[in-house]
């Protein structure tokens, strides 16, 4: 392994990313902020929602972010990367078995995936104001949760911009990320769907769920929530299937 | 010490069409058995195309070899197998003692890459590109400061290093893509279709470059369809077409070979039998080949057949529609092998 070709990639993405830090942080951040604030502020003082929404609320925004922050991050590139102008072919030709561009890829997308992470808490408590109520009693477990949902978001993201097309970017937002995050018990928890049995079952498919239950359950675990263990198992095994699926894939698209 | 290349017996079946990788999938897709409409029909295998079909050569370290063929010849396939692009069907392909499907990393390490299309990183401005390419194979911050000022300098690009290259034109993009294949300082430079969209000045400046960095003992190895800059650059040429070699040799003995060297095109307004054997008679003519209402005349001398060939003619009462003679050239044994021009 050629960790200098791999630095020289990583610091080669810093760059990029460094360069685009305004728009970034507008993409990724804006939409979560104005739904804590109209959930979480407008609701609340309005007196239609409860008080304890607020903790229900701030894991599932804090999810949601990761998950979207890293399959953009990731996907996005690579669809235009992959695209008529070829950019990647470059990095492709690098020292370097082709494979570990991809691993690099996924990496740089967990870390923009654990700043928005690190960036949307504080913002998000701060916004919701007094009573948001989060304790967190396992600090390891969470962190664990934490890194799995950001290894799921990046390797997500790999799967999917090697899979989609540029002409196809509309139909991947409509038709996989708008049903991923409104049926990923992001602002509300899975327990809340027991009147719909059909389809709290089905959206047990969707990896988002366990990723906002996951948040809740080490963050809010007062509130009803699925089993952590659980989640981290169901997590785990998602992030191995998404890496191997994304790596297949970048393969294939790489070499022809 | 120099680094050759060598490859054996190369196929590539692509049974999906062509991803950029092959260099613009600028293939006529001849569409294979199997797209039959019964149930059984594997849709799978309904798109196949032989890109190459066994393709061996051997090109010498601190040589500029060359391979010549029209547009779909499966020029871009051999460079993009050579290159680790693209995945042989069978054969294998060394880049000096590296296998290069067995052996990537390495083999890799040797080569610098031109793509018939440019693929500069648009997220980057000309100079961050460079400095970052060189920095992917381990070049010092100090060396690649130093290199890249010293080829934008080169590739006339200095003035406007500092921009991304969104907004650069084809010419330039192309002269980057050069440059950039320059930065790590390659063994084998590998150049597709190089001088395409570049100006004639900036052509010349470009055979320039590739001249002087084959004289510090590189080994290049270039595409073209243009028979100008084979037969300006290169030492040996490869003439491919439909993915075979038909010809191989220095241009001066490829242009030797062409029987007679001088080719007539003469369109006649009916052939008549009888009139190719009286032709092939004529002093000096060595081949004759029916083309249509015409022949294709190979001789060793031009213009001063041609009051011959009229007198021939009129035997048969035979018009002449149109003559067109050319000099032993790349082209006319392209016509010759093919049938086709270059162009066509």
């Amino acid at each position: 392994m050629n960790w200098r070709t791999f630095a020289a990639l990583l610091a080669r993405d810093a760059h990029v990313a460094r360069r685009n830090l305004a728009t970034l942080l507008l993409q990724t951040m804006l939409q979560p902020m104005l739904f804590v604030f109209v959930f979480g502020r407008v609701l609340i003082s309005s007196g239609m929602m409860t008080e304890s929404y607020k903790g229900l609320l701030l894991p599932g925004i804090m999810a949601v972010t990761m998950v979207i922050t890293g399959i953009w991050a990731v996907a996005m590139p690579l669809i235009a990367e992959f695209q008529f102008t070829r950019e990647i072919e470059d990095r492709l030709l690098a020292p370097m078995r082709i494979e570990w561009l991809a691993v690099e890829k996924i990496l740089f997308g967990m870390l923009q995936a654990l700043i928005a992470g690190a960036v949307v808490l504080p913002t998000g408590w701060l916004v919701l104001g007094k009573g948001v109520g989060i304790s967190i009693t396992q600090p390891l477990l969470w962190l664990a949760v934490i890194f799995l949902v950001a290894v799921f978001s990046s390797a997500g993201g790999l799967a999917l911009g090697c899979s989609v097309g540029q002409t196809q970017i509309g139909l991947m937002f409509s038709m996989v990320i708008a049903p991923m995050i409104f049926f990923g018990c992001v602002y509300y928890p899975w327990s809340a769907l027991n009147h719909f049995p059909v389809i709290q079952k089905l959206v047990l498919l969707n990896p988002l769920v366990y990723a906002s239950e996951g948040l809740r359950g080490t963050m809010v675990p007062h509130i009803a929530h699925l089993s952590t263990l659980l989640v981290v198992g169901i997590l785990l095994a998602v992030d191995a299937l998404l890496i191997v699926a994304g790596l297949n894939r970048f393969n294939h698209k790489s070499v022809s | 010490m120099g680094v050759g290349v060598r490859m054996e017996g190369l196929r590539k079946v692509y049974t999906s069409p062509p991803p950029l990788a092959a260099g613009g999938g600028s293939f006529a897709p001849a569409r294979g058995p199997g797209l039959g409409k019964k149930k059984d029909a594997k849709p799978k295998k309904s798109f196949q195309v032989v890109a190459l079909d066994g393709v061996s050569l051997e090109i010498q370290a601190g040589e500029i070899f060359g391979l010549l063929g029209p547009n779909g010849a499966g020029k871009s396939t051999t460079m993009g197998i050579l290159t680790t692009r693209v995945r042989p069907t069978e054969g294998h392909a060394w880049v000096g003692d590296y296998n290069v499907w067995q052996q990537q990393v390495q083999a890799k390490r040797l080569i610098g890459v031109v793509q018939q299309r440019p693929n500069l990183d648009f997220a980057l401005t000309a100079r961050e590109i460079l400095s970052f390419h060189a920095a992917y194979y381990g070049v010092a911050p100090s060396e690649r400061v130093r290199r890249s000022k010293e080829l934008l300098e080169r590739f006339q690009l200095t003035d406007r290093a500092h921009e991304m290259v969104r907004g650069y034109s084809g010419g330039m993009m192309q002269r980057l893509a050069i440059a950039r294949a320059m930065m790590h300082d390659p063994q084998v430079l590998f150049l597709d279709e190089p001088s395409t969209g570049l100006d004639p000045q900036t052509r010349l400046l470009l055979w320039e470059i590739i001249r002087e960095y084959n004289r510090s003992g590189k080994t290049v190895m270039l595409s073209t369809h243009n028979m100008d800059e084979a037969d300006a650059l290169c030492h040996r040429i490869a003439i491919i077409d439909h993915g075979h070699v038909i010809a191989l040799g220095t241009p001066n003995e490829l242009k030797r070979s062409i029987p007679g060297g001088y080719l007539l095109r003469l369109k006649f307004s009916h052939n008549s039998p009888g009139v190719v054997d009286r032709l092939r008679q004529l002093h000096g003519v060595t081949e004759v080949q029916t083309l249509g209402d015409g022949v294709d005349l190979y001789a060793d001398r031009g213009g001063s057949l041609i009051r011959e060939i009229v007198a021939v003619l009129a035997d048969y009462a035979i018009d002449l529609h149109d003559v067109h003679i050319s000099e032993p050239s790349l082209e006319n044994l392209f016509l010759h092998h093919t049938g086709r021009s270059l162009r066509q």
